[in-house]
């Protein structure tokens, strides 16, 4: 046909010429960078389309002013259906830094078996992922606790090494320095058990009671719960995200190649630290909740402070004490052992971190209530 | 013909009251591959990121393009910083993104380019840097080398005007650390990038490098700038030429024979 034939699209970013029969031209101009209205790539494939004889795809640039990424990725895509169709495009027209884009992005192939097909897996098979994943989580569950029983019969030997030093930064950690939220919430968890139960025993007459139900709610049960939740949330999430982000670092691996059992080094300063520190934190929290009762019977319902003592002083037992002390060191243990491991376990990225931490605060909190679910059914059974 | 870019006026960097260094005055031109070069702890890094916005001088001033950016007003800050790709010692890719999210944030941020765009924009990025096909990886997935360099396909995702790099040899292999350099030298061609690398990796200053500026950690000053190959010839200062010899282990002849 020999004439050329040009044809107008309506976007003024490029334009079709066919110079002889089998060549298209796409004349490009403009400013193509994102931010302008950008013409779509399937003009370009609808021009092929309509004259199958196309075998040879040419640009025209001299009205290009300015190009951005947006004008690589539309080449791409020519290139690669023109790939697809045996269409030849040629390069030449194209300004110097095109072409130098161009050859870089096609210079490395895609490396087999690099991209991801997006596969579905049945639903029978997530779930036997999932019992298999929880069951190997509880074996390393089992595993963690073992190494640490060991570690600390090593202690008993004299033979655990760890710096003295470390245990006792743990302990003003994870004591001292958790006094503050321990009062507020033992106070305030005291006052609302003496609010709930002054409305139902005032019906009674019977208000001078509200010194039992506070005394032994705190001492045997609320006390070490309240500090067991406090402390999940406070120095559980502390130790994940610090051993994780230890783990990320490669501090950990440092230690093992030093011959440094991070069990001995690391998680057990800890668990002692909150094994004998939990107990003592829950003693202060029992007379913080107390005194939160007693401000309620004295204030709000104007029981005599001498009368509210002694009444509390004849309730609590001694072993109501012992049960919320021996409860805390339990939640102590558990708190230590669910930081330590989720921390160990800990992936190398800071996402990873995030989730030991989530995991080693909920996984802290439900062995805490499942434990004291425990102890009070043992209690029970054997009348304490 | 050369057109000045960043011009730095008798900066001085100083963290509190302790001054890292001081009187730094030099001039990087428009497609220049410009290396901060000097031993350890003389404060590269601190001029990096100085020169990024991360940090506030004590005293002198940063121009980009004639505008003084700490005296700049805030939005024109920003339009300044969008103009920056920076590649990171060791990547800083996002761990809870793939590569191709990695890439996609800066383009959803500031573009209004479609989904589909974006996705074609950041396949691009990957595949000028060879990762093609690693879009839905996560960089803990990926060997470090991979993770620089899905970090350069990052800091090139909006196409800036200055690409900054933080020792980008440092932990690679000597071919894919050359083939980092081959990939920097063919950015600037293609695109005109101004580029600013700070190293101390002698084959890479050689190769890329046409302009620079040495640091020194006892003067608290810069000592040599200008042209690292000239340096090596010309410069008569004993740090320098220790420095750009290896102490005395490289001669001139090592690196000419090389083809650097």
């Amino acid at each position: 046909m020999g004439t050329s034939l040009k044809m107008q699209v309506n976007e003024s970013m490029f334009s079709f010429i066919r110079p002889d029969k089998g060549t298209l031209l796409i004349v490009l101009r403009g400013k193509w960078r994102a931010g302008e209205r950008l013409p779509p790539v399937s003009e370009v494939f609808r021009q092929i389309e309509q004259d199958p004889a196309t075998k040879n795809i040419a640009f025209e640039c001299s009205g290009l002013a300015v190009w951005s990424s947006v004008l690589i990725t539309f080449l791409i895509n020519i290139i690669d259906y023109g790939q697809q169709r045996d269409v030849s495009v040629d390069r030449e027209g194209l300004p110097p830094g095109v072409q130098g884009l161009l050859n870089l992005a096609y210079a490395v192939p895609e490396r087999a078996g690099a991209r991801r097909e997006k596969v579905r897996t049945p639903i029978l098979e997530q779930i036997g992922q999932e019992v298999y994943a929880f069951w190997q989580g509880t074996q390393e569950v089992f595993a963690f606790i073992g190494e640490a029983t060991v570690a600390f019969g090593k202690l008993l030997r004299g033979q655990a090494r760890f710096r003295r030093r470390d245990l006792f930064v743990a302990m003003q950690e994870c004591g001292i320095q958790a006094l503050p939220i321990v009062s507020l919430i033992s106070l305030l968890v005291g006052l609302i058990l003496a609010f709930v139960g002054a409305i139902q025993l005032s019906m009674f007459g019977a208000q001078i009671y509200i010194a039992n139900l506070v005394g032994i709610g705190v001492f045997r049960e609320m006390g070490a719960i309240m500090t067991g939740v406090i402390m999940a949330g406070r120095t559980g999430a502390a130790f994940a995200a610090q051993l994780g982000t230890m783990q990320t670092n490669e501090e950990i691996d440092a230690l093992k190649t030093l011959g440094i059992p991070p069990m001995e080094f690391l998680v057990l300063p800890r668990m002692i630290a909150l094994a004998v520190m939990m107990p003592l934190l829950c003693l202060y929290a029992d007379f913080m909740g107390v005194l939160g009762g007693l401000i309620v019977g004295v204030t709000v319902l104007d029981l005599n402070f001498t009368v509210y003592y002694n009444q509390t002083t004849d309730a609590i037992r001694l072993n109501d004490m012992w049960v919320g002390l021996f409860m805390s060191g339990v939640f102590g243990i558990l708190i230590a052992v669910t930081g330590c491991l989720r921390g160990l376990q800990c992936e190398r990225s800071a996402s990873a971190v995030g989730k030991a931490t989530t995991s080693a605060v909920v996984t802290g909190i439900v062995s805490i209530v499942i434990a004291t679910a425990i102890i009070t059914v043992l209690c029970n059974i054997l009348g304490i | 013909m050369r057109e000045p870019h960043i011009v730095v006026e008798d900066l001085t960097m100083a963290y509190g009251d302790f001054v890292l260094q001081r009187d730094l005055t030099f001039t990087i031109y428009t497609g220049d591959v410009f290396i901060i070069m000097g031993g350890s702890g003389c404060g590269k890094s601190t001029l990096l990121k100085h020169l990024i916005g991360l940090n506030n001088p004590a005293k002198g001033s940063i121009l980009f393009n004639g505008v003084d950016y700490w005296r700049a007003e805030p939005q024109q800050r920003e339009e300044i910083t969008r103009g920056f790709g920076v590649l990171y010692q060791s990547g800083a890719l996002w761990s809870s993104m793939t590569l191709a999210e990695n890439i996609a944030l800066p383009l959803e941020e500031y573009t209004d380019l479609s989904p589909q765009d974006i996705g074609e924009i950041a396949s691009l990025k990957l595949a000028l840097v060879g990762l093609k096909g690693f879009e839905d990886y996560y960089p803990a997935q990926i060997s470090g080398g991979m993770m620089k360099r899905a970090g350069l396909a990052r800091a090139m995702a909006m196409d800036p005007e200055i690409l900054f790099f933080d020792e980008p040899s440092a932990g690679l292999d000597p071919i894919s650390s050359r083939l980092l350099d081959d990939l920097i030298l063919q950015l600037r061609d293609s695109l005109g990038t101004t580029i600013v690398v700070v190293t101390h990796e002698l084959a890479s200053i050689y190769s890329i490098g046409n302009n620079s500026v040495f640091l020194d950690a006892t003067a608290k000053t810069m000592i040599a700038s200008g042209d690292p190959k000239l340096l090596l010839k010309e410069c008569t200062n004993n740090i320098v030429h220790s420095f750009l010899t290896r102490g005395g282990e490289f001669t001139e002849k090592t690196f000419e024979s090389d083809g650097c």
